[in-house]
């Protein structure tokens, strides 16, 4: 019965939507982290999608989480303790701008994913009304 | 008697049984519209039904002795046609290009994901017809 793979399809597709979400959050929330666990400023996290098939249809999966390779915002501060030699501090390569796009674009197509499993949901229903 | 009403309700069931498959195949665009290099697909409705009424009546399908034989699992694997490996599987034209490779126009999927949607209900609401037909030519209009 290929209307319940819709749920499958449609699921993944929400679950990849969810993380990229989440990796937006994370993105937002260290806009301004200095330094990390490593000692260095946090770098922008950005997920790669991936069609994956299934057992009739394709869904979706987050491949890998890549690091933004693009340079770190380097910011005059000598006050900061951060500070090199030239009072120089480096702060996060995040694109503020960038990931509220992203944000916008991963909650509408989140959205539209769980009206297709509505979809899915009332035919299925209707198909339950057969012979009554 | 069951082969009559096999026949009766052969050309809904085939229908709905395509109706459903085309849903899937829309969910996926759907959710694969932001998935670089993923190419949108579809089928044509119509020849898929007239091929798939015509394998259904045929009461002594052809015997397949080779995987490079229709129906043909190894296609349906491969996504290059549906379920019952026969019915194609077809590439959308591509309208507006994205740079990421994709080809899925939420707008289109939209419109024909809903349009499928509905179909499919009615497609549900003639068999119900019909087999109300049936029901009061068996009780004789009792």
């Amino acid at each position: 019965m290929s209307l319940f793979n819709v749920f499958n399809v449609a699921g993944s597709a929400m679950s990849a939507q969810a993380q990229r979400l989440n990796t937006t959050a994370s993105n937002l929330a260290n806009a301004d982290s200095a330094t990390s666990a490593t000692g260095q400023a946090y770098r922008a996290k950005q997920v790669v999608f991936e069609a994956v098939p299934m057992e009739s249809g394709t869904g979706v999966k987050v491949r890998e989480v890549v690091e933004d390779a693009s340079p770190l915002k380097q910011v005059y501060d000598p006050k900061n303790p951060l500070a090199d030699d030239k009072g120089y501090v480096s702060m996060p390569n995040v694109n503020v701008v960038d990931e509220m796009v992203n944000m916008l674009s991963a909650s509408r197509s989140y959205q539209t994913n769980v009206e297709t499993m509505n979809a899915a949901k009332t035919m299925l229903l209707k198909t339950l009304t057969l012979g009554q | 008697m069951i082969g009559k009403l096999d026949d009766y309700l052969r050309f809904n069931e085939t229908a709905l049984s395509l109706r459903s498959q085309r849903q899937e195949l829309l969910a996926s665009n759907i959710a694969n519209a932001d998935t670089p290099n993923f190419k949108a697909r579809d089928i044509d409705f119509s020849s898929a039904l007239q091929g798939a009424l015509a394998r259904a009546t045929n009461s002594a399908p052809l015997a397949t002795t080779s995987g490079a034989h229709y129906p043909n699992a190894k296609a349906a694997a491969d996504g290059k046609t549906l379920g019952d490996g026969a019915t194609p599987v077809l590439y959308r034209t591509v309208t507006q290009g994205a740079v990421d490779g994709n080809t899925v126009d939420m707008d289109t999927e939209r419109t024909q994901f809903a349009d499928n949607a509905l179909r499919y209900e009615a497609g549900i609401t003639m068999l119900n017809q019909q087999i109300r037909n049936m029901l009061t030519a068996i009780q004789g209009g009792q």
